[in-house]
């Protein structure tokens, strides 16, 4: 099974709020010192793919849209055995809208040829907006399955995907090609690249192409959504910690001040 | 032409999701001098249909054999084919799971923007607001939605429900879709874990288990306390990455959000990616040995202790107090 899996640079979303500053005129982040790392549900999807590869067989090609830096977690990528790696250049700062987002990975996709499944993070963790494999479905032509957390074969021509649900989780199958969202399980937590695979990452097959390469001219690409302020929320309640002399007394004071807010429902 | 769409999943029925999803729309509604028309897929109950008639100015129920059950790839083919005709300026859903997966691909088939996770929404202009919390709820934005319709997902159940007073119903419509069944999806089963009582986005009170608790067995321990509370079990992604606990309890950014009147965090640290599915509570509190853990910078009152210690007689005292 050929399988793609799109992946995203963004800022190290574990850095303390106390340590994040937003540029409002710009309506970006700061970069400040944090580090740029992959986004976690890419990893989480690329796990996926690992784990299917490794029981299944098959070839993983890992592609992203971002600046020339984004080179780092195609490495990182590779260094986790992806096959191969595409880089589409895109150098336009600030949020990356999410239809031209879809719309240039679509073209890529077309461009590297024949594929069975995408896998998609389920959202960043920067602007989190959860619709880049929504949108690369509709633009691809192809049923999307959101929220999986694991994919098995099934007929021939076929896959079996286990998603999250609200009340617990489904079982469903698709033919192929299909785009499938992935969140965080227990069973997809990427795994550590080998120093080993990390030294012959450099020698594995990277594609670099421009926008113009791929077909997309970001000029007649509309908008679809723009960010009309950024913020940092002022919103901190002021604690009010249990006092008392004994641990009993503390705990007894909590049960109260629990058992006040319980009896005013 | 130009109104507000209120989809609404009938099997979740006359909930808070529901109301809040309307009552949105209903405000959105008269700041546009628009209709509010609410949608309902699949076999319906009265109580939603009521209760939907009474805020809004139509209500399109859409019954066919192949909405008895929820599917990707239909349901989204049935909300292009009621919307279309329509031409809406917004079409609103809840934040549920499957409202979430259909927005951005509605909004595409329609010609318009998604955005998603929405505590507000509000008209600028000629384009719709969307504010939301973005960077793991480090910042918050205001997005403005170039293309119409606007198709936006709420964080329905902290909206205020519309007040039907001095409002006559609107009128109740069948409509007929023309579906066919998908050749390429099928839902082969679906699984509820089980867990007793309300849902947890439903659940006014909810203890919440985290990191530091370091394994499954202590969840047994909260367990208790949950049942003499009357409280809802939940966790952290931590926890449930983890597989201590199913993922179906997870809260946070990308697990549920949850709006209980009381939220009681133990062993939870508060990175702010949690604290985006927890800010709607009313009453916030925790337990941490840590007193730097920023949980507490969210909490009405708090406790520092080591959970280890407290929960037992916790428990035992909560039961004395009834």
């Amino acid at each position: 099974m050929n399988i793609i899996v799109c992946i995203k640079q963004i800022l190290d979303p574990e850095i303390p709020a106390r340590d994040f500053r937003v540029d409002s005129a710009k309506r970006e982040a700061e970069r400040g010192s944090a580090n740029l790392v992959t986004n976690i549900f890419c990893e989480n999807a690329l796990e996926t793919a690992l784990q299917f590869r490794e029981a299944h067989g098959g070839k993983i090609t890992v592609v992203s849209v971002g600046p020339e830096g984004a080179e780092d977690v195609l490495r990182k990528a590779l260094a986790l055995t992806a096959n191969e790696a595409v880089l589409v250049i895109n150098d336009a700062p600030g949020l990356a809208d999410p239809l031209f987002v879809a719309r240039t990975l679509a073209a890529a996709i077309r461009k590297i040829g024949a594929f069975d499944a995408v896998l998609l993070g389920r959202e960043a963790g920067d602007w989190g907006a959860g619709q880049t494999g929504g949108l690369l479905a509709e633009e691809l032509g192809l049923p999307c399955i959101s929220f999986a957390e694991s994919l098995a074969p099934a007929a021939p021509g076929a896959v079996q995907v286990k998603r999250q649900t609200d009340s617990g989780w489904e079982l469903l199958e698709s033919t192929m090609p299909l785009v499938v969202t992935i969140t965080n399980h227990e069973k997809n937590v990427p795994r550590i690249p080998k120093t080993r695979d990390v030294m012959q990452s450099y020698r594995k097959p990277l594609t670099k192409w421009t926008l113009a390469d791929v077909g997309i001219d970001p000029a007649s690409t509309a908008a679809y959504y723009e960010v009309a302020e950024l913020s940092i929320p002022r919103k901190e309640t002021q604690c009010e910690f249990i006092a008392g002399d004994t641990l009993e007394a503390k705990i007894d004071a909590f049960a109260s001040r629990l058992t006040e807010v319980m009896r005013a429902l | 032409m130009g109104d507000v769409v209120c989809y609404l999943p009938a099997k979740a029925g006359w909930d808070r999701s529901a109301q809040g999803v309307l009552g949105a729309g209903r405000r959105l509604a008269d700041s546009l001098g628009a209709k509010l028309r609410a949608v309902v897929l699949g076999p319906t109950d009265e109580a939603l249909v009521q209760g939907a008639a009474a805020v809004s100015d139509s209500v399109a129920v859409a019954d066919h054999p192949l909405l008895a059950e929820y599917h990707p790839e239909t349901f989204l083919a049935a909300l292009v084919a009621i919307c279309k005709p329509l031409a809406p300026r917004a079409v609103l859903l809840g934040n549920d799971t499957y409202g979430q997966e259909l927005a951005a691909r509605l909004a595409h088939r329609l010609g318009g923007s998604a955005a998603g996770d929405a505590v507000g929404i509000a008209v600028a202009g000629d384009k719709l607001h969307v504010t939301r919390g973005v960077y793991g709820g480090k910042a918050t934005a205001v997005i403005a939605l170039v293309r119409s319709p606007g198709v936006v997902w709420l964080r329905a159940r902290a909206m205020d429900p519309a007040d039907p007073a001095g409002r006559a119903p609107g009128e109740v419509q069948k409509v007929t879709v023309d579906l066919a069944a998908d050749p390429r999806v099928k839902v082969v089963s679906r699984h509820v874990e089980a867990k007793e009582g309300v849902k947890l986005e439903e659940a006014r009170v909810i203890v919440s288990g985290g990191r530091g608790l370091g394994g499954p067995e202590p969840f047994k321990q909260l367990q208790e306390l949950a049942t003499t509370m009357g409280a809802q079990m939940a966790a952290s992604r931590a926890a449930c990455d983890a597989g201590w606990v199913p993922a179906s309890w997870q809260v946070g950014q990308t697990g549920k959000k949850v709006a209980p009147e009381l939220y009681l965090a133990i062993a939870i640290s508060g990175a702010s990616q949690h604290i985006m599915g927890i800010a709607d509570s009313k009453v916030i509190t925790a337990i941490n040995r840590d007193p730097d853990a920023p949980i507490f910078k969210h909490c009405s009152f708090g406790l520092v202790e080591d959970y280890q210690k407290v929960i037992g007689p916790l428990r035992e005292k909560l039961a004395k107090n009834g």
